[in-house]
C-alpha cells in the first residue's frame, strides 16, 4: 500500500504546472524525433541533454529535466509508427516492425486505423509496463542495497556480456566499441589515485580533463548518425495520406478488439526484452511481432495489413523503454543507449543512479515514476490530436533538418563543457562513427560503456584489493557468483554455439 | 568495402597497441617509475595500479582487431567478402561537402565566434547543399543564431565564443546582460 501512496503522491508532483508543461513539451519534441527518420529517441535527448542545465538552473531539482527526457523517450516511441506508417519508413529503428504490416494497411486506403491501432497499443504497452515497474522497482532497488563492489561488477560484467551474446552484432566489432567506450572514460586520470593517465600524444590541453561522456554520444548520435542518414536515405519516399477524425477515431477504436492478442504479447515481451542492457526495444518489438505471428491463426494475413502485426511491436517498444528504466534506476546500470543517456543525465545534475536512489532521493524517484503514467497519457492524446500535423512536419526536408541539428550538436557540446577541444573532439568522433558505421560497427556498447566505465574499475579495482588479487571473489559470493557465470556463458555462447553447429555438421 | 574494412582494423590494431603503451607510463610525479609497472593485478600489495584498466582493455582491443583480420582473412563476414564500394561518389561528396563544411565551421567558430560562423555556415548548407531559396536560407540563417544568443548568453548565462566579432556584442551585453 506505501507504494500505492508514494505513486500518488508523485503523479500529483508530475501534473503540477510545470512538470505537466514540460511532460508535454517533451512528448511533442519526442514524438517530432520519432516520427523523423534518422533520428530516434537517442538522438533527441543526447542533443538536448546540455539544454536541460537551463531547466535545473530554472527549478533548482533534477526531477523537472529528467521528466522533460523521459517524455522525449516516450514520445519517440509513439512518433516512430508514424513515419513506419505514412511514409513506409520506420522514424526509428524501434518501429521498424511496424512497417511490415503498418504499411500494407496505409497502402490499402486505412493509415487512420494503422495509425489508431498503433497510438492505442504503445499506450497499452506504456501503461501495463507503467504497473510492472512501480511494483517492481522498490523491491529490486531494496535487493540491490545489499549489493558490494563485487555484486556491482558482475552486473557490469553481464550488461556488457549481452552485447556480446545477444546483441546480434559482429563479436569482434562489439568487442571493439565496448573496449574504446571504456578505455575512453579512463582518459585523463586515475580515479583511485588520481595520476594522470592516458594523456593522449601528450596533450594535456586536450586530454587531461578526461573525455565526457556527451562529446563521445553527440558525436555518435548528432554527428554520426546524421551522416549516415544523409548517406544513406536519398530517395523520396510517397507519403501515404491520413485523415483523422473523431468519427474515424471511433471507428478503429470499435474494431481494437482484434488486435488485443498482439498488443498483450507486445506489452508483456516488450518490458522484459527491454530490461536486458543488449536488447531494448528494437529487438522487442521484433520479437513481439515475431511471437504474434507464431501463434497467431492468421498467419497468413501478417505482412498484408495485420492489426495485430502492428499493435505487437508498438506495444513492446513502448513497454521496452519502460523496462529499460527499470535496471537504470535501481542499478545505475542503462538497459538502451537512451536510458545510458539519461543516467548520464542524473550524474550530471548531481544524482546517484543505483539502489539508494529509491531511498535517499524519494522526492526526485516518485514524480518521475509518476510522469511516465502523465506522458503516457499526453502522447497518446497528442498523438491522435496532432497526426496530420506531424504528417506535415515529416514533409521538412532533411536539407533543412540536418544543418539545425549539427549546431544544435556543436553549441550543446560547447554549453555542456565551454571548451572548444570538447566541440573538436565530438566532431572528430562524429566522423569516425560515420566511417566505422558504414562497416558495421556497433556504436551504441561504445555509448554504454563510457557511461559505465567510471563504475565499472573502481568496483573492479575494490574487489580484487578485497581479495588480494583473486578473481574468485566473483564467483564465490552468492550474490556475484550467479551474475558472473551468467555473464561469462553469455560471452561464450557465441563460441558454444560455433562448437555446436560444427560438431552437428561433422555428424 | 573489402579493403575499407582491413584497413579499418589495422587502424585499430595499432591504436590498442599505442593505448597500451600509453597505458603503461608511471605517474608523472615519479620519472623512476619503470614503464608497465602499473598495470598488475595487485601493485605493492595496493591492487590494481593505475595502468590495469586500460592496458588490458587495449590488449583486449588488440585482440578483437585481430579477429577481425581473421575474419577478413577467411571471408566470414558480409564486409570481408564485399566487391561494393565504401562510398560511392555521392557518398564521397557528401563527405566531402558534409564534413568538410563541419570542419570548416569549427575552424570559423576559432576566428569569428559562434554569432559569425552559425550563419554561415547554415546559409552556405541551406543554399548550396540543401538548394533552397534565398530567403528560406537568409530566414533560418538569421534566426538560429538570435535564437541561440538569448537561449545561451541571456537565458543561461553561458557565453558563447564570439571571436573577432567580441566588440560588436559589447552594446548587446549592455542591454541584455
Amino acid at each position: 500500500m506505501e507504494v500505492v501512496a508514494l505513486l500518488f503522491d508523485g503523479i500529483l508532483a508530475a501534473l503540477l504546472p510545470l512538470n505537466l508543461g514540460l511532460a508535454l513539451l517533451g512528448v511533442v519534441i519526442g514524438l517530432f524525433v520519432g516520427a523523423m527518420p534518422g533520428l530516434g529517441s537517442v538522438n533527441g535527448v543526447a542533443i538536448l541533454l546540455p539544454f536541460t542545465f537551463v531547466i535545473q538552473q530554472m527549478t533548482g531539482t533534477a526531477t523537472a529535466p529528467m521528466i522533460f527526457l523521459a517524455a522525449i523517450y516516450y514520445g519517440a516511441m509513439y512518433g516512430g509508427a508514424i513515419s513506419s506508417i505514412t511514409l513506409g519508413i520506420p522514424g526509428a529503428s524501434t518501429a521498424v516492425a511496424t512497417t511490415f504490416d503498418g504499411r500494407p494497411m496505409a497502402l490499402r486506403g486505412d493509415a487512420d486505423k494503422a495509425l489508431v491501432i498503433a497510438a492505442v497499443a504503445s499506450f497499452v504497452g506504456g501503461t501495463i509496463s507503467n504497473l510492472i515497474f512501480t511494483g517492481a522497482a522498490p523491491l529490486l532497488a531494496s535487493v540491490a542495497l545489499k549489493f558490494g563492489n563485487p555484486e556491482i561488477f558482475a552486473l557490469m560484467l553481464l550488461a556488457f556480456a549481452t552485447f556480446v551474446g545477444l546483441g546480434g552484432d559482429d563479436i569482434p566489432k562489439t568487442i571493439i566499441s565496448i573496449c574504446f567506450g571504456l578505455i575512453m572514460s579512463a582518459v585523463g586520470f586515475d580515479i583511485i589515485s588520481g595520476a594522470p593517465r592516458l594523456l593522449l600524444f601528450d596533450s594535456t590541453e586536450w586530454f587531461s580533463r578526461g573525455i565526457q561522456f556527451l562529446v563521445l554520444a553527440i558525436g555518435v548520435y548528432g554527428i554520426g548518425e546524421m551522416l549516415w542518414t544523409i548517406n544513406t536515405t536519398r530517395d523520396k519516399a510517397q507519403m501515404a495520406e491520413a485523415n483523422i477524425t473523431i468519427r474515424r477515431i471511433r471507428i478503429a477504436l470499435s474494431g481494437f478488439g482484434n488486435a488485443l492478442k498482439g498488443t498483450f504479447i507486445g506489452s508483456f515481451l516488450g518490458f522484459f526484452v527491454g530490461i536486458l542492457p543488449a536488447a531494448g526495444a528494437t529487438p522487442g518489438s521484433l520479437m513481439a511481432y515475431g511471437v504474434s505471428k507464431m501463434v497467431s491463426r492468421n498467419r497468413d494475413e501478417y505482412g498484408k495489413g495485420e492489426p495485430n502485426g502492428i499493435a505487437a511491436p508498438e506495444a513492446a517498444n513502448n513497454s521496452a523503454s519502460t523496462g529499460a528504466m527499470l535496471p537504470m534506476m535501481t542499478l545505475g546500470i542503462p538497459g538502451s543507449p537512451t536510458t545510458a543517456v539519461l543516467l548520464a543525465g542524473m550524474v550530471i545534475w548531481g544524482l546517484q543512479p543505483g539502489p539508494r536512489l529509491f531511498s535517499d532521493q524519494p522526492d526526485f524517484v516518485w514524480p518521475l515514476i509518476g510522469s511516465f503514467y502523465i506522458s503516457n497519457v499526453i502522447a497518446v492524446v497528442v498523438n491522435l490530436a496532432f497526426i496530420p500535423l506531424f504528417i506535415r512536419i515529416l514533409r521538412m526536408p532533411f536539407t533543412i533538418l540536418a544543418p539545425l541539428i549539427f549546431v544544435l550538436s556543436v553549441v550543446g557540446t560547447y554549453a555542456a563543457y565551454q571548451n572548444l577541444y570538447d566541440v573538436w573532439l565530438m566532431l572528430i568522433f562524429g566522423l569516425g562513427a560515420f566511417l566505422l558505421r558504414i562497416l558495421n560497427y556497433p556504436l551504441a556498447p561504445a555509448v554504454l560503456a563510457i557511461v559505465l566505465g567510471p563504475i565499472a574499475e573502481p568496483t573492479l579495482r575494490q574487489s580484487l584489493l578485497l581479495s588480494d588479487g583473486s578473481w574468485m571473489i566473483f564467483i564465490e559470493r552468492p550474490i556475484a557468483g550467479p551474475i558472473t557465470v551468467a555473464a561469462l556463458i553469455l560471452i561464450f555462447l557465441p563460441l558454444i554455439s560455433l562448437i555446436w553447429r560444427r560438431m552437428k555438421s561433422r555428424a | 568495402m573489402r579493403i575499407a574494412e582491413l584497413l579499418a582494423a589495422i587502424a585499430i590494431a595499432l591504436f590498442s597497441i599505442y593505448l597500451m603503451w600509453k597505458s603503461g607510463e608511471g605517474p608523472s610525479w615519479d620519472p623512476t617509475a619503470a614503464r608497465f609497472a602499473n598495470i598488475g593485478i595487485n601493485v605493492n600489495g595496493e591492487g590494481p595500479g593505475s595502468g590495469f584498466w586500460p592496458f588490458w582493455l587495449s590488449a583486449a582491443m588488440l585482440v578483437a582487431s585481430l579477429a577481425v583480420m581473421w575474419n577478413w582473412v577467411k571471408r566470414r563476414t558480409p564486409e570481408s567478402r564485399s566487391v561494393g564500394q565504401y562510398l560511392d561518389s555521392y557518398g564521397k561528396r557528401m563527405l566531402l561537402f558534409v564534413g568538410g563544411g563541419l570542419i570548416a565551421f569549427l575552424a570559423l567558430i576559432e576566428l569569428i565566434g559562434f554569432y559569425g560562423a552559425i550563419p554561415v555556415f547554415l546559409f552556405c548548407y541551406l543554399r548550396i547543399l540543401g538548394r533552397h531559396s534565398y530567403l528560406a536560407s537568409i530566414g533560418i540563417a538569421a534566426i538560429v543564431p538570435v535564437f541561440c544568443f538569448f537561449f545561451f548568453d541571456v537565458a543561461m548565462r553561458i557565453v558563447l565564443p564570439k571571436g573577432y566579432l567580441e566588440p560588436l556584442f559589447i552594446p548587446l551585453y549592455a542591454i541584455f546582460l
